[in-house]
């Protein structure tokens, strides 16, 4: 199987990511947007390694499966603040810092 | 020709399942949506010989983290968001720009990118990625950062506790 076609698949999945965090204004869903795009990435990664027959393709997804599971556990947590205080998860609405 | 097969079936599964939770109105909807991309990749992994990563993808992706965020939507109790309005000039330029970057990145991949010079065979390439040279490398080379990631989710495990505890702010 040739690796172009990982390739492309993973920008199409990058791409899908990149519209769920502009279009949508739910905060978890742009949330899950970002792991879409981390795991395109995770994809594409994975792909060189093999193209390559290079470990360290799957050593670097190895460490950003590691920092996403951290910034998916202090996201959460801070949506779960958000939401107490402002009772919505609507992006527009919470504009604490807006002048 | 399987692995060919293979390719397209789990594709096709991650793209309809990203798409479904683009779309999705429930945000219980959505994370179903992102488990299915979640195992449809793990698959993928498996077809380009990265057991170890398929694994850790469906152990971490699919097991851990989508359960940490339907706990999350089930425990916040979230109404359906309501169904999504006429166009504005917010999306068309939302839908212009996520048009361009796969266009840019499509470009990058078919256009651009070449053969890779002096590329192993498919054989070669599995046996140099095989699991335990995975675990040489990573214990070994990279142990100190194996370390780090360590002290981080030591870290990030405190950090949620204390933002989501009762009267943070």
């Amino acid at each position: 199987m040739d690796l172009t076609w990982y390739l492309a698949l993973s920008a199409v999945l990058f791409s899908i990511g990149v519209l769920g965090v502009l279009l949508r204004r739910n905060a978890i869903i742009v949330f899950l947007s970002i792991e879409l795009m981390l795991n395109a990435v995770n994809l594409s990664l994975v792909g060189f390694s093999q193209g390559f027959g290079d470990v360290h393709g799957q050593i670097l997804v190895f460490f950003v499966m590691s920092v996403a599971a951290a910034e998916a556990a202090v996201g959460l947590a801070i949506v779960i603040a958000m939401f107490r205080n402002t009772l919505t998860l609507n992006i527009d609405e919470i504009n604490l810092f807006r002048g | 020709m399987l692995e060919t097969f293979l390719f397209f079936v789990f594709a096709v599964l991650s793209v309809v399942g990203a798409l479904g939770m683009l779309i999705s109105r429930s945000p219980v909807a959505a994370a179903l949506w992102m488990v299915q991309v979640m195992l449809a990749i793990a698959c993928l992994y498996l077809t380009l010989n990265a057991a170890f990563i398929g694994v850790v993808q469906v152990l971490v992706y699919a097991g851990a983290i989508m359960v940490l965020f339907l706990f999350v939507i089930m425990l916040l109790n979230l109404e359906d968001m309501p169904s999504v309005g006429g166009i504005d000039w917010r999306k068309v330029v939302a839908g212009v720009l996520g048009v361009a970057v796969l266009a840019q990145l499509l470009a990058l991949v078919v256009v651009r990118f070449g053969a890779i010079p002096d590329a192993p065979s498919a054989e070669e390439a599995v046996a140099a990625t095989d699991v335990p040279y995975l675990g040489v490398a990573l214990l070994t080379e990279h142990a100190f950062t194996l370390q780090i990631v360590g002290v981080l989710l030591l870290a990030a495990t405190i950090g949620a506790v204390v933002l989501a505890k009762k009267r943070f702010v």
